[in-house]
């Protein structure tokens, strides 16, 4: 039903994370991509990460807003995912065989920049959370991502009052930026 | 606990919970303080990090999710796995192609590199001692030779050029030569001629490229048969150090040459054989090798290259050996059954020169076409 749907509509749906819209494209254009990778000496989880990071783009491409598809969306898809898996190829120095094209392809390669660096960020941020540890990442998690009230996550986690976990939350965040920084300015 | 109290601060006043003095009251204290300042711009980049995190790690998730039941609603398939063994040449084809070149060149450049020190020559280093007829004998247009050509009309098959030439020497007064094989190898027809340059055509009877002997059979009615052949045939062979000679045709004449008997083995330990110490040419092969007594010990038939003087000659035995063969072969060919071998030497205790008057009417000089 969904696939009926314009692809544009689709983009709007995949900002929006309606649940069906994505699973829509993702029924539509796995195994497409999952043929690229496996006939290209990939595996199977190759395949499903491959895919999994081109719907990140694409996710990231339509909730930016300024994203406009020019292409079929399987052009597009193909496109990008291929451009991933040539350069996983590279990276894991194996011999990079030369991949056909089996459909049109567009440049993406501005594009995936961008992902990159968008990519860079969340694993320095996953480092970083993961560099905190218990209970400041679940603390930072429930209120931050999870968008809970105080007062529940000082019942969940134990505080006495939502004031001790406010406090607690703070001296948390002050040292998930303290972490987050310092790679930062490794990087840059 | 300051640090934390202005963080909170900076919370609020970016979550725009701050009533509206106190918001105020904070701006002011931005515009004073420049780390204060600075604390807002970090944090708004860093909310703004820390959410995009939260939504890339929810919706990789999701995806996950998706995934794991589209997989089991079957709307996704696993790849059918193609076979390890071809999945695993896929990879490696590339790798393995170069391995194997490397390993092909290597082998090659081994086996020549052992071909070329080992240098294991055989026929290289000895030659055949057959003539090669070029153009040379269309050459001879002495008068003695146009004398006696005048005088015996050649057998020679017309406008054919010999392919090679030796000796040969009567065994039996019916006109049974022995030669070498090689000398006869490869022809169409056999003349032979003598010292007068008489011409006489001769079939192979025989032919043994290990031994290297032939016998060849003169078929022509001007050849006048004798009752015997001045010489014999030893059995045994010759001592170390006897004194020889050789009667050959390496030029279109008849050649005398002396020698002594070197080794009892040929080349390489070849007991079919033996060494001599005589001159000899290309033409030699086939030759009779004489002993004092004027009896057959050898046929000549190569001389090793690098040295000089180390000529072989096959043992006369061997003569014995293939006319055994051949009275087995055609066992109703009545002038090969009745073949007698000269068993005593008539040149017992001559001068060398007697000896030779009466050999050279034996000896002839072989030409293959």
């Amino acid at each position: 039903m969904k696939s009926a749907l314009t692809e544009e509509a689709q983009l709007e749906g995949l900002a929006r994370n309606d649940k069906e819209i994505i699973e829509a494209i993702y029924a539509a254009h796995y195994t497409m991509v999952q043929s690229l990778v496996v006939n290209n000496s990939g595996s199977y989880d190759d395949a499903r990460d491959i895919f999994q990071e081109t719907m990140i783009v694409l996710y990231q491409k339509a909730r930016s807003g300024s994203f406009q598809l020019n292409c079929q969306l399987k052009t597009y898809i193909y496109s990008v995912a291929r451009r991933l898996w040539l350069k996983k190829l590279n990276y894991s120095q194996r011999y990079v065989p030369d991949i056909g094209n089996i459909f049109e392809t567009v440049p993406v390669d501005e594009q995936l920049e961008q992902h990159d660096q968008q990519n860079s960020d969340f694993n320095m941020m996953d480092k970083a959370m993961s560099g905190l540890g218990e209970p400041c990442k679940s603390l930072l998690e429930a209120f931050y991502l999870q968008k809970r009230t105080m007062t529940d996550i000082a019942g969940q986690f134990g505080y006495t009052n939502a004031d001790n976990a406010k406090n607690q939350k703070y001296k948390c965040l002050a040292r998930l930026k303290k972490l987050f920084f310092a790679q930062y300015k490794n990087k840059t | 606990m300051q640090d934390l109290q202005l963080l909170e601060k900076v919370e609020r006043y970016l979550a725009k919970e701050m009533s509206v003095e106190e918001e105020i009251t904070f701006e002011q204290l931005r515009k004073d303080n420049p780390d204060v300042d600075q604390l807002v711009v970090e944090q708004t980049l860093f909310l703004d990090r820390l959410a995009g995190y939260g939504d890339h790690k929810a919706f990789k998730s999701e995806l996950n999710e998706i995934h794991n039941r589209l997989t089991e609603e079957g709307t996704i398939q696993r790849p059918v796995a193609p076979v390890k063994v071809l999945s695993l040449f896929k990879r490696y084809k590339r790798v393995t192609a170069v391995a194997a070149s490397i390993a092909g060149i290597t082998t090659l450049l081994i086996a020549g590199m052992t071909m070329y020190y080992s240098r294991k020559v055989n026929t290289a280093e000895i030659e055949q001692l057959r003539r090669e007829f070029k153009q040379e004998v269309a050459k001879r247009t002495n008068e003695v030779y146009n004398r006696v050509k005048d005088r015996f009309p050649t057998k020679a098959p017309e406008n054919a050029q010999p392919i090679s030439g030796g000796t040969g020497f009567l065994i039996d007064g019916k006109g049974f030569l022995v030669t070498n094989a090689h000398v006869v190898k490869g022809s169409s027809s056999v003349v032979i001629q003598n010292n007068k340059g008489q011409q006489f055509r001769a079939a192979i009877v025989y032919q043994n490229e290990v031994t290297d002997i032939a016998i060849l059979k003169i078929e022509d009615t001007d050849f006048k048969t004798t009752s015997s052949v001045p010489y014999n045939i030893r059995k045994s062979g010759a001592e170390l150090g006897e004194s020889l000679f050789t009667l050959g045709f390496p030029r279109e004449e008849i050649v005398y040459n002396e020698g002594y008997m070197s080794a009892k083995t040929g080349y390489n330990g070849d007991t079919l054989s033996c060494q001599i110490g005589v001159a000899a040419n290309p033409g030699n092969s086939g030759g009779p090798v004489f002993n004092r007594n004027g009896e057959v010990i050898g046929i000549i038939n190569t001389r090793q290259i690098q040295a000089q003087g180390v000529v072989f000659a096959i043992n006369s035995k061997n003569i014995y050996a293939a006319l055994q063969e051949i009275r087995t072969d055609k066992a109703n060919d009545t002038t090969i059954q009745m073949m007698k071998l000269p068993t005593t030497s008539m040149l017992k205790g001559l001068e060398r020169v007697q000896q030779i008057r009466r050999i050279e009417d034996c000896v002839f000089m072989v030409k293959s076409y």
